[in-house]
């Protein structure tokens, strides 16, 4: 535990001292979220209608922004290696990592999403369910994602690999956590989408960490 | 499982079914083309269009046992470092994206005329979609890396990690009430159609599966090939 903890917060001491990764998965979905007024029209009413989706949207493309240098600087100093060596089993590196890089990129954006639904002219009624649907989840985002990122450590053109083979995976992610906030728009409960959401977070925490340990495994074998 | 670990045998073996498969394959399929083109019913409802269901349902079949066998090949390479079967997962996957494309584009030709839509987002074609672009994946990430057998590792994992999508298909009509019918022929109790068009559609289904064991023997071959020329080039360059 006490290794987890020390593994946890270095990761996320770097993330924030070097400042970029929090910074930009608030400002990549900002400027996401900003382009749509363009491409679509500056109508407060369509922008109102399309706001849960592209939300949450820009928030799954930030966190692709960074998920294929999840394990990679790691990878190529060797620090990933001594990990393995070292006392922690190779899950509980996984994990410790997944959740750094959520407190790193997600957090913030978690924070800043009433901002975005302002901007686009979302009602004031649906902030709760977008926090919530929000906070449960982009874990499994990130952790869906650690696979992906796992899985292509030292392949060509990482980046764009990583988003094909995440994308189709956290689609149900997308579905739910949209149709929470739809859901109390309309003023129907949110309650059934934010459970599913919250069991698939439930079952990707024991399941997920399993695979990134595997894939990791053949990675530095 | 060991006993196909070595690649001769599995070549003396793939080479003496190989015939079979592709006689069954070539006759099932032009009986099913014949009898569900000239001698089988139209629809009351759908008229001729229904004709279309004797080429787009094995294929929606199809799409989901490719990539379950390539699902159960990858945690036998996995568990076992069973070196043909890496080769059995990967050599399907090009096969499986081919059966669900044409599965996709079938659904589109039908839907326009029946639905109105070339395409709707309810939760069949959806996960079906999703089916695909996993199949794109495994393939991208299978031919990733300079280490060939790396890349097969890699894409083991992928495979048994993208499995959870196929009964997410299956069950989707069950799941969701949409604009896809619910199954008429994989029931508990009697299959919901008549016989002059269950016949043909059972014949075309044996069809593609002999076709899909005959591609796979064919590319598995290919593969082991392959393998074998990169060994021999590695050592010549050593040597």
């Amino acid at each position: 535990m006490k290794a987890f903890t020390a593994l946890l917060l270095r990761d996320v001491q770097l993330a924030f001292r070097q400042g970029a990764d929090a910074a930009m998965a608030v400002l990549f979905s900002v400027m996401v979220v900003m382009l749509f007024p363009f491409g679509v029209g500056p109508e407060p009413e369509i922008l109102a209608g399309i706001a849960a989706g592209l939300v949450w949207v820009a928030a799954l493309l930030a966190s692709m922004l960074s998920l294929d240098r999840l394990f990679q600087a790691d990878y190529e100093d060797g620090t990933l290696d001594a990990l393995f060596m070292g006392p922690l089993p190779l899950f509980a590196v996984a994990l410790a990592k997944v959740l750094a890089h959520w407190i790193a990129t997600s957090v913030p954006l978690i924070v800043a999403t009433p901002l975005l639904a302002i901007l686009l002219n979302m009602p004031a009624s649906g902030f709760p369910s977008l926090v919530l649907s929000m906070a449960l989840g982009t874990p499994t985002i990130s952790l869906i994602g650690g696979i992906g990122a796992a899985l292509t450590l030292g392949a060509r053109r990482a980046g764009v690999l990583v988003a094909l083979l995440v994308l189709p995976l956290v689609i149900p992610v997308l579905i739910f956590g949209a149709a929470a906030v739809e859901a109390s728009l309309t003023g129907l409960s949110p309650r059934p989408h934010l459970l599913l959401l919250g069991a698939l977070l439930l079952a990707a925490l024991p399941l997920t960490p399993w695979a990134m340990a595997a894939a990791l495994r053949q990675a530095l074998a | 499982m060991h006993r196909f670990a070595n690649p001769a045998r599995f070549q003396r073996l793939g080479r003496s079914l190989l015939p079979w498969t592709s006689a069954i394959a070539a006759v099932a399929i032009a009986a099913g083309l014949t009898l569900g083109l000239f001698a089988s019913p139209a629809d009351y409802q759908q008229g001729e269009t229904v004709r279309i269901m004797y080429v787009h349902v094995p294929s929606a079949w199809m799409a989901m046992f490719v990539y379950t066998t390539m699902a159960v090949a990858s945690a036998t390479a996995l568990v076992w470092k069973h070196p043909v079967a890496e080769l059995v997962a990967e050599a399907a996957a090009p096969i499986g994206a081919a059966f669900t494309f044409i599965c996709l584009v079938t659904g589109a030709l039908w839907g326009q005329p029946m639905w109105g839509t070339w395409w709707v987002w309810d939760a069949r074609l959806t996960s079906v979609l999703v089916l695909f672009f996993l199949y794109l994946g495994y393939i991208a990430l299978a031919h990733a890396f300079d280490d060939p057998s790396r890349g097969a590792k890699a894409a083991s994992i992928l495979a048994l990690v993208g499995w959870v999508n196929v009964p997410i298909v299956k069950f989707s009509v069950d799941w969701w009430n949409t604009l896809h019918q619910p199954a008429s022929i994989t029931r508990f109790d009697a299959p919901a159609i008549d016989t002059a068009m269950l016949v043909p559609l059972l014949a075309m289904a044996v069809g593609f599966t002999a076709l899909f064991a005959s591609l796979l023997i064919l590319r598995v071959e290919a593969a082991i090939a392959a393998r074998r020329i990169r060994a021999l080039r590695l050592l010549e360059t050593r040597g």
